[in-house]
């Protein structure tokens, strides 16, 4: 029988097999962040015993800092302390640390992939659910809790039960508006919050082969969102191109080499996935939610479904909506577009190309957030921070923001928000927000006119000049 | 970590769905840097108004309800890895946790914790949730030796993979059993550069 993309990579990393129980895995790059860290700092320190390798692992800051004003201290006392410490763990442990203001700095996940540290056929892991979106290069990536973040800490190995296989297919064309965002929601709308948990999933199909990194980067990013502690797309030459001339991506010979073992890093056609979806692209709209979990989701022109259930009633009360109601034309007072889901250049160019030589409605305060220093220079660079100022946008600098609102980006309380992040649950942005996920696109053009528009019908009507 | 081998408590119930992880610990208590004192802000949202009074509607505030077993709804723990989350479980009092599904990482952060997630069916858990509603005083036992739950619906098996079995029971964690494999994770990083 044939083998999958990530029992390729997950078997080339197995160093020991406990009978009737986990494998040790071996873990190729450690990401950390000052929120899930410190406790594992602690806890060996406590034991005295010695981190690992320190040279596989790459610390940032990014979950609990300001987005304004980076340059100043950190007024609130502990989100200081918590980012003081990383800072201090990362010297005594001989850490690579890309402290805020770094050139470097940035959201853990998107950070990885632009400085070519994320490659295809690792194991990388991070205290953080989002770790999936490094699966985007073929990477087996997943997140962890802070104890796991301790044992790779002290060995740079975790003891895994192997999960089991899932496989979605998208075959067919997309519309012209329909983003990688709106495919992936889509995806957990059809497949609810639980679909994937014990597996890890592996997206095919000729919509994933066409799709950008970043793009591939946002569908694996929200695989937790269905449970899957993972998901992988094959590298290709698409994954090579982005790859090849980063910071930390292998150079001339040495990156050939990578080449040649990469390409085989795809599932066998004989291989069996335990679990399989195929879905049509043509069935694919603009998505938004209207829950308080991420598969609560419906194409943007739909109704909310009527369906009678506690849990169900429960979140339609949180959000303030009708069984039957239609999200469209909804006011909107706050915009977020942000977090490791939606924060790279191409979400600002796709953003960009839709606000140009348009205004901000003035009921709207939209929060703009790059996810890393370099996105932020990009953004720059390529012209659109003008756009976007001039079309009332103000940028804010890089981080996790208003996604979980750690910092001060809180959306108010009863307020909706519609944001590109990846989590719509009760007080996610803010205590009592209401979160509206939705595609960077849609985002941009909520912003302008000020309430919930279908894009896609918007754009397709003929223009007469 | 504290050793698991039977335990015995009323339990409190909460029917609820896709509990995640930001309803367990709200994202802007996480600052702290030690693990102690979560407690006080698990289900912090939920428990107070937003006025900071006690939400009476809330079974953790409901003085009928006593125990240190929650019995909650599908797919609990889904969300954030956050291990804060387990840590204001267990800092809170509660030792299991009962429920038909359990997220992937939730239910990892709780094993290296001590505090044990229980996977029933769906219609175990609805008749338990409806017994301890009508009857908040039964007792419930787990016997981690035997692997059973013990209650008035029904005695039945417990699935735990044998290594974490062995951990709880013990007391070990899995960093002493990763680091008693040293040589051979130095062997395969050799292995790795050839």
């Amino acid at each position: 029988m044939g083998k999958t993309l990530f029992d390729k990579v997950w078997d080339t990393h197995v160093v020991d097999t406990i009978e009737n129980g986990p494998q040790v895995l071996y873990i190729d790059k450690h990401l950390i962040h000052e929120v899930t860290s410190p406790q594992a700092f602690q806890e060996l320190k406590e034991r005295g015993i010695p981190i690992a390798r320190p040279d596989k692992i790459i610390a940032t800051a990014d979950h609990n800092t300001p987005t304004i004003n980076q340059h100043l201290p950190i007024k609130d006392i502990l989100s200081r302390n918590q980012l003081r410490q990383l800072t201090n763990n990362c010297k005594e442990n001989n850490i690579t640390l890309y402290d805020l203001g770094h050139k470097y700095n940035g959201i853990v996940h998107v950070i990885a992939p632009e400085l070519g540290i994320t490659q295809p056929g690792m194991t990388m892991v991070c205290g953080d659910s989002h770790t999936s979106t490094h699966g985007a290069f073929g990477t087996i990536a997943f997140g962890i809790g802070t104890s796991q973040v301790a044992q790779v800490f002290a060995s740079q190995c975790l003891l895994m039960q192997k999960p089991k296989k899932l496989r979605v297919n998208v075959n067919g064309k997309l519309g012209k508006h329909v983003l990688p965002k709106d495919v992936i929601l889509y995806i957990i709308s059809k497949l609810g919050t639980n679909s994937g948990t014990g597996y890890f999933c592996e997206y095919a199909g000729n919509v994933f082969e066409e799709m950008s990194m970043e793009g591939r980067m946002t569908v694996c990013n929200m695989s937790i969102e269905m449970g899957a502690r993972g998901g992988m797309i094959a590298p290709d030459e698409t994954t090579f191109n982005y790859i090849k001339g980063r910071e930390f991506a292998p150079k001339d010979d040495a990156f050939d080499k990578k080449v040649a073992y990469w390409k085989t890093l795809k599932t066998d056609d004989d291989a069996i996935f335990d679990l399989e979806y195929s879905f049509d692209a043509s069935d694919i709209e603009p998505m938004i939610t209207y829950g308080t979990n991420p598969g609560m989701g419906i194409k943007i022109s739909d109704s909310i479904p009527e369906i009678n259930d506690a849990t169900f009633e429960k979140s339609l009360a949180y959000m303030g909506f009708k069984k039957g109601e239609l999200l469209l034309e909804k006011e909107i007072n706050y915009v977020f577009i942000g977090s490791c889901t939606n924060s790279r250049i191409e979400d600002f160019r796709i953003a960009a190309d839709y606000v140009k030589g348009k205004q901000k409605a003035a009921n709207v305060t939209a929060w703009l957030v790059p996810g890393s220093q370099q996105v932020a220079k990009q953004i720059t660079q390529e012209g659109l921070k003008e756009i976007f100022e001039e079309a009332g946008f103000k940028l804010r600098q890089p981080g996790c923001s208003a996604c979980l609102a750690m910092n001060d980006d809180k959306i108010p309380e009863g307020e909706y928000c519609v944001s590109t992040s990846n989590r719509n649950f009760e007080g996610r942005q803010g205590l009592g927000a209401r979160t509206v996920l939705a595609s960077p696109l849609t985002a941009a053009a909520t912003a302008i006119a000020g309430r919930i528009i279908n894009v896609s019908e918007e754009i397709q009507e003929p223009e007469f000049v | 970590m504290e050793k698991f081998v039977t335990f015995t408590s009323t339990a409190i119930p909460l029917p609820t769905e896709n509990i995640d992880t930001d309803q367990i610990i709200p994202a802007r208590f996480l600052k702290a840097t030690d693990k102690q004192g979560f407690g006080e802000n698990v289900f912090r949202d939920w428990r107070f108004n937003k006025d900071n009074s006690i939400n009476k509607k809330f079974v953790l505030n409901d003085t009928r309800f006593r125990g240190s077993i929650l019995v909650a709804g599908n797919n609990f723990g889904c969300g954030s890895s956050r291990e804060h989350a387990a840590w204001a479980l267990s800092d809170y009092g509660f030792k299991v946790i009962i429920s038909s599904f359990f997220a992937d990482i939730f239910k990892g952060n709780a094993l290296n914790n001590g505090l044990l997630p229980v996977q029933v069916s769906e219609d175990y858990l609805k008749k338990l949730l409806a017994e301890i509603t009508q009857n908040p005083s039964i007792e419930l036992t787990i016997d981690l030796k035997q692997q059973i739950l013990k209650t008035p619906i029904g005695e039945i098996f417990i699935e735990i993979d044998s290594y974490k079995k062995m951990c709880l029971i013990n007391g070990y964690d899995d960093i002493d059993f990763l680091i008693s494999k040293k040589e051979k994770i130095i062997a395969f990083e050799i292995a790795q550069h050839q």
